[in-house]
């Protein structure tokens, strides 16, 4: 009964360094559990997979900030490479100006790996664009008025990826990369209103939301957090941080589950045991 | 890793303890880490926008006016735009009413219909699957439940009677689905906020610690 009392008393650092200790433990000894491909990221992969090398470039918006890079850089990075590998070509752009600096730089560390590639045939860097849904409604009527420029300063008119890039006709899927509604704007006008597939990789937050998209067929894919990039990377056969992390994750998720279970248990046996005003639930707060 | 990366790499790892230093009690540390983040996000907003919104869809543009005529239009979205700094004044500050009716007539004008169909009508389309023509029975106890789940939600936020009988027994079945949906979520969210602790953890082994221990090691 003691355990069970100190379980309901437990100070919260504990807990803190107890989440602490499962992350880095398997940081340092790598597990290697299994990581299984779900069905929304393979959907994903698919539709790019399948497009053959020099085809209409895919369209990746970088929409998210520092804060929520490690869970959404490791899948840009793991699309790009899908796409470099493949040959397909790649427009980068970002809506989010903190976004701007990430896009550059995933889309310049993957150009790294494929020497072969050159910049302006077989990839190409938008920059940040402000407007947002006026934008996305631009590239719909005309990219290269929308993008005159890309974001080195290249006017669009020199930059043979663009030449055949009139609007969403040219573009073979977009690829939306948010921590925020940002794909819900896409879907809105660049699926429902232009007929663009879109596909989306989201913090694991935002996954939830965006499964009606999937299951409406609005979505061609979903990447959903740490894990639906460690399922990419998998696919693609590159592991990267996603990878790496997701042993942490696996273990931190257990300890979780064990602590719930134990404050449940503690919470519901210690009931007797204390004080009717300590039991009383929000609800029974007033009568108690 | 070169010497200058190696600073950068230790300002980066003070930070992060300094702002990790609040899970143990609110420090100077943690309010020095936090008010330089709002800081340099503000400075940084600004920049970019300066350099890639303002310079070239408006400055450059107006500069080369002379020779495109038509740039001069611009000047019309620069004084909305400047309109709207008079929100400070209390003598002017009903000016920026303009800017605003106009930003929201164009938000709404552009947003409502797309919202409608994206997320009522196509919505609603993807719940009224034939539940019968399913490729295998997993599809059709996966399509029973979503409309079972859409009308039992919906039924439960039916306020206009009171739910009882068949209404309030199917408004229980959408709490269970609610409930299921919440616990969802929060399952998400314990997995997005572990992938953030992940991330600065592999920076503070891989690029600090181990990274520094090689750098001295040469």
């Amino acid at each position: 009964m003691k355990f069970l009392f100190f379980l309901l008393q437990m100070d919260r650092r504990i807990v803190f360094v107890l989440v602490a200790l499962a992350v880095v433990a398997p940081l340092i000894m790598p597990l290697n559990l299994p990581i299984v491909v779900g069905d929304k990221v393979r959907r994903l992969y698919d539709a790019i997979d399948q497009l053959p090398p020099r085809s209409r470039p895919v369209l990746v918006s970088v929409d998210y900030d520092p804060s929520t890079v490690p869970e959404l850089q490791p899948m840009t990075l793991a699309v790009l490479r899908h796409c470099f590998s493949k040959e397909v070509p790649v427009i980068v752009t970002t809506m989010f100006p903190t976004g701007a600096g990430l896009a550059r730089d995933a889309m310049e560390t993957v150009a790294k790996e494929y020497p072969n590639l050159s910049y302006g045939t077989d990839y190409a860097y938008m920059g940040y664009k402000p407007g947002y849904s006026l934008v996305i409604l631009g590239i719909g009527e005309n990219f290269q008025a929308t993008y005159p420029s890309d974001g080195y300063g290249t006017p669009s008119s020199k930059l043979p990826i663009l030449k055949n890039v009139k609007n969403y006709d040219d573009i073979a899927i977009m690829v939306d990369f948010t921590a925020s509604a940002a794909y819900e704007v896409w879907i809105m006008f660049a699926h429902q209103k232009y007929g663009c597939k879109v596909g989306a990789g989201v913090t694991a937050v935002m996954a939830s939301d965006a499964y009606p998209y999937l299951n409406s067929g609005q979505l061609e894919g979903l990447l959903g957090g740490l894990s639906g990039a460690a399922e990419y990377e998998k696919l693609i056969g590159a592991p990267g941080t996603a990878t790496i992390g997701m042993d942490a994750q696996s273990i931190a998720h257990i300890l979780i589950i064990v602590l719930i279970i134990l404050g449940n248990v503690a919470y519901f046996a210690t009931r007797r045991h204390r004080e009717p005003a300590q039991t009383a639930t929000p609800q029974q707060g007033g009568s108690a | 890793m070169t010497g200058m990366e190696l600073f950068w790499t230790w300002v980066a790892a003070f930070l992060t303890l300094s702002i990790y230093s609040f899970l143990y009690k609110d420090n100077p540390f943690y309010k020095f880490a936090e008010h330089l983040v709002v800081g340099v996000s503000v400075g940084y907003i600004f920049t970019i926008n300066w350099h890639q919104g303002l310079h070239p869809y408006l400055f450059n543009p107006l500069a080369a006016s002379w020779e495109h005529p038509y740039n001069l239009l611009r000047v019309i979205p620069l004084i909305l735009g400047l309109l709207f700094l008079l929100r400070i004044s209390r003598k002017y500050n009903w000016l920026s009413r303009f800017t605003i009716a106009l930003v929201m007539g164009i938000g709404c004008g552009t947003a409502i219909p797309p919202t409608i169909e994206t997320r009522i009508i196509q919505q609603t389309k993807a719940s009224m699957i034939n539940i019968i023509d399913q490729p295998s029975l997993w599809a059709g106890f996966c399509a029973v439940t979503i409309l079972v789940g859409t009308i039992s939600t919906l039924i439960y936020f039916f306020f206009s009677k009171e739910h009882k009988g068949v209404l309030g027994g199917t408004a229980r079945v959408g709490i269970v689905f609610l409930m299921v949906g919440f616990g969802a979520s929060f399952g998400y969210t314990v997995m997005a906020r572990i992938s953030l602790l992940i991330g600065r953890l592999n920076f503070l082994i891989n690029d600090w610690v181990i990274g520094t221990w090689n750098f001295i090691a040469g």
